[in-house]
């Protein structure tokens, strides 16, 4: 069954969208970065891997927001033809990769809360949403898997390895906050069984993290009061200039194909 | 200074982690199955710093298309080879008996992975 049955749930639900969409396409773009850079080839390939999930992940979820928006939008529309302040992912995933452990920081911090998020969405009232995540969660969870791993690894390692990632957890736990603000669309859509409650996505995500952390020897940091609005829109400095790269080409060459 | 935390000492089932640099990692072989009923192949080799790691390098370098449902790493300094200079002794005696392969029945059309 199809939970849009209004236009204001469809518009609702077409904002919700292209938030994970977002996510998506934009901590892919961050991740290929590593392609080339990585500490060994392996790593290389395992970051390309996870990147690649994420773009097909993007690319479904897009087809779905066009869908359900009827303006006859393509994957590559949102993609390439929106501006910095039409971009809702999470704060986080527009964040610069830094040191390996940074982005390792930041992709377990995003797999867990993804995982959970994703784990919940196969249980949405609306069955196309419902269908996207249950492809995706197999996907999140080796994604997890990598990244926690690497996190134990680096946590647990030596006193360098433990510094950056301690520093990373403490510089990047701010950006959690965003995913646990529920505002007026989450709750409208919540209410509907569209999308989990945030509540319940945060106590799974926090459930998840604390052994990892415990594992890798950190400490979570507390929560601060400040927080980032990406899925409103009000992003950090840095999405402007990977947008600037991920469309350069489309600007460029307007509707270039392979 | 480091917080006086409990270090964990192992990975799930794949034994003790190791937090060495990418130039220390040793080198792994690995093997894929490519479907139920099959052996697992030897497809190549891998750095790594222990075995959980080897395995999940291997999922992303040797089945990114679909190549195998099971995987299996092992030490390439866990492998016993026989030594060149022994190949004569060792398989060249078997050049002349042509009595031991099975060219004497016909192996059933159904039986694919004979």
């Amino acid at each position: 069954m199809n939970a849009v049955t209004t236009p204001a749930t469809a518009r609702e639900l077409t904002t919700y969208v292209l938030r994970l969409a977002d996510t998506s396409l934009v901590l892919a773009q961050r991740l290929s970065a590593w392609i080339g850079h990585g500490p060994a080839i392996e790593e290389d390939l395992g970051c390309a891997n996870i990147s690649l999930d994420l773009l097909g992940q993007a690319r479904l979820l897009y087809a779905y927001a066009g869908e359900l928006e009827g303006a006859g939008r393509t994957e590559d529309d949102f993609a390439y033809l929106r501006e910095e302040c039409d971009f809702l992912n999470a704060t986080m995933a527009e964040l610069p990769n830094g040191d390996f452990g940074q982005t390792i920081v930041r992709q377990c911090l995003l797999d867990l809360w993804r995982l959970e998020l994703f784990e919940q969405l196969t249980q949405s009232t609306d069955m196309r949403l419902a269908q996207i995540a249950a492809k995706a969660v197999k996907e999140i969870r080796y994604h997890g898997r990598y990244s926690s791993g690497w996190l134990v690894r680096l946590g647990d390692g030596t006193d360098e390895s433990h510094q950056r990632v301690a520093t990373a957890l403490v510089m990047l736990w701010p950006y959690v906050a965003e995913w646990f603000a529920e505002d007026a669309l989450e709750q409208a859509l919540a209410e509907r069984g569209v999308v989990p409650s945030v509540a319940a996505v945060q106590a799974g995500f926090e459930a998840r993290l604390a052994p990892i952390l415990r594992a890798a020897t950190l400490t979570r940091p507390s929560n601060v009061d400040y927080r980032w609005f990406g899925k409103r829109a009000q992003h950090s400095e840095h999405l402007s200039h990977l947008l600037a790269e991920l469309q350069s080409l489309h600007r460029a060459h307007p509707g270039a194909q392979w | 200074m480091r917080p006086s935390v409990p270090r964990v000492q192992s990975l799930k089932v794949y034994g003790a982690i190791a937090m060495t640099l990418p130039q220390d990692w040793a080198l792994y072989e690995v093997f894929v199955r490519a479907k139920r009923g099959l052996d697992h192949k030897h497809v190549g080799s891998l750095h790594a710093a222990d075995a959980a790691m080897a395995i999940e390098h291997a999922r992303d370098l040797y089945t990114r298309r679909q190549e195998g449902v099971s995987l299996w790493v092992v030490k390439s300094a866990d492998i016993v080879a026989s030594a060149p200079e022994d190949a004569a002794a060792f398989f060249d005696p078997a050049e002349d008996k042509i009595y031991r392969h099975p060219t004497f029945y016909d192996i059933p059309k159904d039986v694919e992975t004979l």
